[in-house]
C-alpha cells in the first residue's frame, strides 16, 4: 500500500469516527426534546395528562358502566426558593370518584412590592398514576401574573382515567397527591429552551 | 520477506542512523509527532497528577481518621480563605471533587489509553507510528490544558463559603448551576471540555490506527487483546464523551446565559442532566478499566507461557461489556424516583454484564490453569487485580439490585465498591502494564525484589483502606461528609491507617523507577523470555525512534497469540 493511499484512508476513517463524535453531541441536544416528549406521552415520573372535555365525558360514562370506586387526591403546593408568593390549596384532600370530573381551588398572594410573573410545574405521586391522571383546565398551562399584595383563587379541572382500576402497578393506589411549585419566571425569557 | 529478528533491532545508541536520529529536547517533547515520546509524555503527566490525586486523598483521610473536623481549617487558612463551619465544608467539597476528576480524567484515562495505548499499540500491530501523529500531539496537550484549567479552578470563587468547584465530579445541577455563583464551575466544565477533546482525538487517532495500520497478515482476529481492548475503549470514549461535552455544554449555558435546560422554572428538568451524565458516566468506567483488561491478558499469557484461553470469547466479552454497558446507566440513578419497571429493567441489564465479565474472570484463570507460571512483578499484580477486580464485581452484582441499591445508595459501601474496581481494578492493571513494559520503554531493568515489596505493601494498604468502607456504608455512614457520628470512627481510623501504609508503598514505586535509571542493568529485547510473543518483544529496549521501516508480515502459521517472526 502507498503512503498516499494510506493517507486516504486514514482520512477517511478518521473523518467517520469525527462524524460519530459530533453525531453524539447532536443526540445529547436531541435527548432535550426527546426527553420531555417521552415523559408527557408515558407519564413517566408522574408526568401528568392533558384531556379535553369530549375526552372527560367519554371516561364518565366508561366510569359509570364499569362501577368505578372513589379515590382520595391530596393538594400540596409549594414554591421555589426565590418566589415571594404564599401559595396553598383550598382543601388540602378531596375524595373523588373515579371518572367524574372535580374541580380544586388553589389560592396565590403576592407578598412582595413588585408585580411577579409565575409559572407552575407540577406532578402526581405516586407516580404510575401521572398517565391516568388528567387535567382539562389549569393555572399551570399558562404564566400567571400577580400584582403587589394581590391574592388569586386559581382553578384546577380534573378527572382521573378509570383505566387506572385495571393497571396491576397502580392497584392498592388509595391516594393521588398533586404537587405544584411555583416558580418566578425566569428573567431573560430565552425562547430557544423547551 | 525477510522479517528476521535482526531485521527489527535497534541501531546501537553510538550509530547515528536516520532511523534513531532524534530531534533536540526541545521539539522532541514540546512538538513531539512520535508515538513512544508521546505515550512516556502521558505516562509523566498521568503519574504527576496521579500524585495530586494521591494527596488530596491523604488530607480527606486524615480529616476522616476522627469524628469531627480537624483538618480541612489548615487547608482553608493555607488557601487565602478564612476557616469557620461553611469554609470548611466547602473545601472538602472542592477536595472530593478534584479528586474524583483528577483520578478519573487526569490519571487512569491518560495512563492506560494515552501512555500504555499510544506506546504500544502501534508496536504490537507492526505500525511505524499513529495514524495521525499531529492530532496525538494536540490531544496530549488538550488534557494537560484541562488540566491546569482544573487546578485554575481551585484559585477562584465557587460558593460564597469558599474558592473552588465543591460540585463533586458529577457536576449535577442545581448545586453546579446556581448552586455555585462563582466562576469555579465554568474552570471546572472547561477543563472537562479540554480533557474530553482530547480524548475523542486520542479515539479517532486509535480507532484510524487499528483499522488501517496493521501490519499485512494481521487480521483483527489475530490482533493482540491489549489493542482489541483499546479498540473498544476508542469506541466507548468516541460515542460516550461527547454526550457529556453536550451535558456540561447546557450547564455552562445554564450558568452563564440565561437557558433552563436543567431549572424546572424555565420548564427543564434537573433529572435529565443526570440522565446525560450517567449516560456518558456508566461507559466512562469501562474506558477506565477495558485496557486493564487488555493488559492483564498479556500478563497472564506471557507468565504461564501460553496462549490466552478462549481468546475470540475475550476480545468479544470486551465488545459486549461495551456495547451493554451503554444501556445501564439508570442504575446510578436509583433513588431519583424511577418506577418499578424501570428499575427493573436496569437491574436486569446491569447484571447481564457479569457474565462477560466472568467469561473474562474464568478464561484468565483457565490461561493459567497447567501453564508454566512464573511470578515475575507484572504477573502478581495481575493477579491481585483480577482477585480484587472480582471483589468489586461481587459488590457491583449487589449494587445492581435496585431494591438494595435504595438501603446503600450515596454510603460508603457504593465507595468502597468503586475504589475496588478503579483504585484496585484500575491502578493495579496500571502497576502491572508498567513493572511489563517499563523495561522495555527506558531501556533499563527496575528491581523484582522492590516491585514485589510495592506490591505487597500496595495491596495491603488499599484493603486496609478500602475493605471497612464496606461495613462503615453497610452501617449507613454516607458519602462526601468530612464528619461522622463516634459509631463510625473506629472503622474509619484503620482505613486512614491503611493510607499511610499505601503512601509507604508508593515510596517503594518511587525508589525503584529511580534504581532503574540509576543502576537498572539493561533491558534485552525480550526479558520476559519464551512467553513474550507480541511484536514488542522484536524490537530492542527502548525501540528504535522509528521502528518498523520494513513492516513485519504475519504469516499464515502465525496464530492470535504468536507474532515473532520465525527464526531461520
Amino acid at each position: 500500500m502507498t503512503s498516499a493511499t494510506l493517507q486516504r484512508r486514514n482520512m477517511r476513517v478518521g473523518m467517520l469516527s469525527f462524524l460519530a463524535a459530533a453525531g453524539m453531541v447532536g443526540l445529547g441536544y436531541a435527548a432535550v426534546p426527546l426527553y420531555q416528549l417521552f415523559c408527557q406521552v408515558t407519564g413517566f415520573g408522574g408526568t401528568t395528562q392533558r384531556a379535553t372535555e369530549a375526552e372527560a365525558d367519554l371516561a364518565a360514562r366508561m366510569a359509570q358502566s364499569a362501577g368505578a370506586r372513589t379515590i382520595s387526591v391530596r393538594f400540596d403546593a409549594t414554591t421555589s426558593h426565590s418566589m415571594p408568593w404564599t401559595f396553598a390549596p383550598e382543601k388540602v384532600t378531596e375524595t373523588v370518584q373515579i371518572g367524574e370530573r372535580d374541580m380544586a381551588f388553589f389560592v396565590a398572594r403576592n407578598d412582595s412590592a413588585e408585580p411577579i410573573t409565575g409559572t407552575a410545574t407540577f406532578n402526581v405521586e405516586p407516580e404510575q398514576t401521572g398517565k391516568y391522571f388528567n387535567k382539562i383546565q389549569c393555572f399551570c398551562f399558562t404564566e400567571q401574573t400577580l400584582q403587589p399584595g394581590e391574592e388569586v383563587r386559581m382553578p384546577v379541572l380534573f378527572f382521573v382515567d378509570p383505566a387506572i382500576m385495571d393497571d396491576p402497578n397502580a392497584q392498592g393506589v388509595e391516594q393521588i397527591t398533586l404537587s405544584y411549585t411555583f416558580h418566578r419566571k425566569s428573567e431573560p425569557a430565552s425562547a430557544d429552551t423547551p | 520477506m525477510a522479517t528476521t529478528a535482526e531485521g527489527f533491532q535497534a541501531h546501537t545508541e553510538d550509530a547515528h542512523h536516520d532511523a534513531d536520529h532524534k530531534p533536540g529536547f526541545f521539539a522532541r517533547w514540546f512538538m513531539s509527532t512520535n508515538h513512544k515520546d508521546i505515550g512516556t509524555l502521558y505516562l509523566i503527566f498521568a503519574i504527576v497528577a496521579g500524585i495530586l490525586g494521591g494527596a488530596i486523598s491523604g488530607i480527606m483521610r486524615a480529616e476522616l481518621a476522627e469524628p469531627g473536623i480537624q483538618v480541612l481549617g489548615y487547608w482553608v487558612d493555607l488557601m487565602g480563605g478564612e476557616a469557620n463551619f461553611d469554609a470548611n465544608l466547602h473545601m472538602w467539597n472542592v477536595l472530593i471533587t478534584a479528586h474524583g476528576l483528577i483520578m478519573v480524567f487526569f490519571m487512569v484515562m491518560p495512563a492506560m489509553i494515552g501512555g500504555f495505548g499510544n506506546w504500544f499499540v502501534p508496536l504490537m500491530i507492526g505500525a511505524p507510528d499513529m495514524a495521525f501523529p499531529r492530532m496525538n500531539n494536540i490531544s496530549f496537550w488538550l488534557t494537560v490544558a484541562g488540566f491546569c484549567s482544573l487546578l485554575f479552578s481551585a484559585f477562584v470563587p465557587g460558593t460564597a463559603a469558599g474558592y473552588g468547584a465543591g460540585t463533586g465530579w458529577t457536576v449535577y445541577a442545581p448545586l453546579a448551576t446556581y448552586g455555585h455563583d462563582g466562576p469555579a464551575v465554568d474552570f471546572a466544565i472547561f477543563s472537562l471540555h479540554l480533557a474530553g477533546a482530547g480524548s475523542i482525538l486520542g479515539a479517532t487517532n486509535f480507532i484510524t490506527t487499528i483499522f488501517n495500520m496493521r501490519a499485512p497478515g494481521m487480521t483483527l482476529h489475530k490482533m493482540p487483546l491489549f489493542v482489541w481492548s483499546v479498540l473498544v475503549t476508542a469506541f466507548l470514549l468516541l460515542l460516550a464523551l461527547p454526550v457529556l461535552a453536550a451535558a456540561i455544554t447546557m450547564l455552562l449555558t445554564d450558568r452563564n446565559f440565561g437557558t433552563t435546560f436543567f431549572d424546572p422554572s424555565g420548564g427543564g428538568d434537573p433529572l435529565l442532566y443526570q440522565h446525560l451524565f450517567w449516560f456518558f458516566g456508566h461507559p466512562e468506567v469501562y474506558i477506565m478499566i477495558l485496557p486493564g483488561f487488555g493488559m492483564v491478558s498479556q500478563i497472564i499469557a506471557t507468565f504461564s507461557r501460553k496462549p490466552v484461553f478462549g481468546y475470540l470469547g475475550m476480545a468479544y466479552a470486551m465488545v459486549a461489556i461495551g456495547v451493554v454497558g451503554f444501556v445501564v446507566w439508570a442504575h446510578h440513578m436509583y433513588t431519583v424516583g424511577l418506577d418499578v419497571n424501570t428499575k427493573m429493567y436496569f437491574t436486569a441489564a446491569t447484571m447481564v454484564i457479569a457474565v462477560p465479565t466472568g467469561v473474562k474472570i474464568f478464561s484468565w484463570i483457565a490461561t493459567m490453569w497447567g501453564g508454566s507460571l512464573e511470578f515475575k512483578s507484572p504477573m502478581v499484580w495481575a493477579l491481585g487485580f483480577i482477585f480484587l477486580f472480582t471483589v468489586g464485581g461481587v459488590t457491583g452484582v449487589y449494587l445492581a439490585n435496585g431494591g438494595i441499591d435504595d438501603v446503600v445508595h450515596d454510603t460508603y459501601f457504593v465507595v468502597a465498591h468503586f475504589h475496588y474496581v478503579l483504585s484496585m481494578g484500575a491502578v493495579f492493571s496500571l502497576f502491572a502494564g508498567f513493572y511489563y513494559w517499563f523495561p522495555k520503554m527506558s531501556g533499563r531493568m527496575h528491581s523484582e525484589l522492590l516491585a514485589h515489596i510495592h506490591f505487597w505493601i500496595f495491596f495491603i494498604g488499599v484493603n486496609v483502606i478500602f475493605f471497612p468502607q464496606h461495613f462503615l456504608g453497610l452501617n449507613g455512614m454516607p458519602r462526601r461528609y468530612p464528619d461522622f457520628t463516634e459509631a463510625y470512627a473506629y472503622w474509619n481510623h484503620i482505613s486512614s491507617a491503611g493510607y499511610a501504609i499505601m503512601a509507604a508503598s508508593m515510596l517503594v514505586f518511587f525508589a525503584n523507577i529511580a534504581y532503574a535509571f540509576i543502576a537498572g542493568r539493561r533491558a534485552p529485547a525480550n526479558y520476559w523470555g519464551e512467553g513474550a510473543t507480541t511484536l514488542e518483544w522484536t524490537l530492542s529496549s527502548p525501540p528504535p525512534y522509528h521502528q518498523f521501516e520494513t513492516l513485519p508480515v504475519i504469516e499464515e502459521h502465525h496464530d492470535y497469540h504468536d507474532h515473532r517472526p520465525a527464526t531461520a
